[in-house]
């Protein structure tokens, strides 16, 4: 599925859109730090928490849970990252 | 990921070399990124080679002393998670590390997150990819891939005990609590030191499987119990490469030498001049000679402003290991100068004499040919600078 990539993480990817796969998003950033090494532990810290300024939404749903299920055929994964401070 | 776009591919040497005949690099962490300044063989001449990692906040850049051509760098931003990103071609090209240092996972939730690597250590010469990583919140780390892998270290990381030690965020300094000062003694790799702020001086001779306080004689602030170890600062502790046995200590509350095998801290900092005080984060060694040491003293009166005192820095040396100090201010700003240097911005080349080097706090990096006897400004109008390593190259 299609995954949204926030600019501060385009040094990885290379490009704003990244396709992955996983049956929830724990799975797909996994298979998202597959292809681009690093990328997940810039998000996720070792506690599988989301760190802070860095926000996921499905379908314009935002979520705070890693498993939270995914649908390959609809789903579309935006990440974003807040900015603060100077 | 890479980031380095600048320095050459010369290949820097051992220490067997002529100390006269090497170029100097200058390592300089900033809250906004890395550079590196080469010098001419004079130390007359620099040049900036920079930015790399544009944007992160870097807190140690340091070389691999081995092999002369590893470089680490702590980076992280204001909003992306830590890393380690290594260089083994002097800061042509950088990798990320694939497995940065982080906390063992806890399954109940209470486990700790590795906010920044602030330390890097290079492990023993005879552990040739072996180094040491301390961070905020104070962790210990080690890798034995030359980086690109790391995996807590020692017991201290989970132990109750030392978890006590380590305090809360109230105990530790504004942008975090910090594990720092990883010292290996060049005579053995079993024996380990390191520091945390707060949280006293520590110590291991087995390699690290038992670590145990080494607080005896630090003073702490007015008020609180100096035999409870939270409550130790120190700022920055060095050993001598030429005299093991010996380390200094910039400490919240003074400036202390310790004489193994003793395991008590003797403050030296009461003779330094009144009104200057002895409060710092820095301390630098001598390369050579294990009773000179360099300190750059803050304003620690009061409200603690953390600045040069009035305004007017200056580096103090001692040169019998403490008994007496001499200031060293010459070709500093003599007034109104406001900033200060933190306590990995400074450091010593290994040259005769000794090219001694900082980082303030304005960013402006400052370096002396002789040992601090005159200061020239090689660069302004850098970012806040958090470290200043050396490197020598042939």
């Amino acid at each position: 599925m299609r995954v949204h990539i926030p600019g501060a993480l385009r040094s990885y990817t290379e490009k704003s859109e990244a396709e992955a796969h996983g049956n929830n998003l724990a799975a797909l950033l996994v298979d998202l730090d597959r292809q681009y090494q690093g990328i997940r532990f810039r998000m996720i810290d070792e506690q599988d928490r989301i760190r802070p300024h860095i926000r996921i939404f499905v379908n314009g749903e935002q979520v705070r849970e890693l498993d939270r299920p995914l649908d390959a055929r609809d789903d579309e994964v935006v990440i974003v990252q807040a900015l603060s401070g100077g | 990921m890479t980031a380095g776009r600048t320095a050459s591919a010369t290949r820097a040497k051992s220490s067997t070399r002529r100390r006269g005949s090497r170029e100097v690099m200058v390592l300089v962490a900033t809250r906004k990124g890395a550079w590196l300044y080469r010098g001419d063989t004079a130390r007359r001449k620099w040049s900036a080679h920079g930015p790399h990692f544009l944007g992160h906040i870097v807190n140690h850049i340091v070389l691999d002393p081995r092999d002369g051509r590893t470089l680490l760098a702590a980076a992280k931003t204001g909003h992306l998670g830590p890393t380690v990103f290594r260089s083994t071609d002097l800061g042509q090209t950088w990798k990320e590390a694939s497995k940065p240092p982080a906390f063992a996972k806890k399954q109940d939730g209470s486990g700790r997150a590795v906010d920044h690597t602030f330390w890097l250590t290079p492990g023993h010469a005879s552990e040739p990819d072996v180094w040491y990583a301390g961070t905020s919140p104070q962790g210990l780390f080690r890798t034995e891939d030359g980086g690109v892998t790391w995996a807590p270290f020692s017991h201290i990381n989970d132990d109750p005990q030392y978890i006590e030690w380590m305090g809360t965020v109230q105990d530790g300094t504004p942008d975090g609590p910090k594990l720092h000062s990883i010292i290996v003694d060049p005579r053995d790799p079993k024996h380990l030191y390191f520091a945390m702020s707060g949280g006293g001086v520590h110590e291991s001779t087995d390699g690290g499987a038992h670590f145990r306080p080494l607080i005896d004689g630090m003073e702490v602030v007015e008020g609180f119990d100096r035999d409870t170890v939270t409550f130790h600062d120190p700022h920055c502790v060095q050993i001598c490469p030429a005299h093991p046995d010996r380390l200094y200590q910039q400490n919240h509350c003074g400036i202390y030498r310790i004489e193994r095998p003793a395991n008590h801290w003797v403050r030296i900092g009461v003779t330094m001049p009144h009104e200057v005080g002895d409060i710092g984060f820095p301390v630098t060694v001598h390369p050579r000679d294990p009773d000179v040491v360099w300190v750059f003293p803050m304003d620690g009166t009061s409200v603690w402003p953390r600045t040069s005192p009035d305004g007017k820095p200056a580096v103090y040396a001692t040169r019998d290991a403490g008994k007496s100090w001499q200031r060293l201010d010459a070709g500093l700003p003599d007034a109104q100068a406001w900033w200060t240097v933190k306590r990995q911005a400074m450091a010593a080349d290994t040259r005769d004499p000794v090219g001694l080097y900082f980082g303030t706090t304005s960013g402006e990096l400052w370096a002396s040919r002789d040992e601090g006897g005159k200061w020239t400004c090689v660069a302004q109008h850098l970012p806040e600078i958090y470290a200043v390593e050396t490197a020598e190259l042939d």
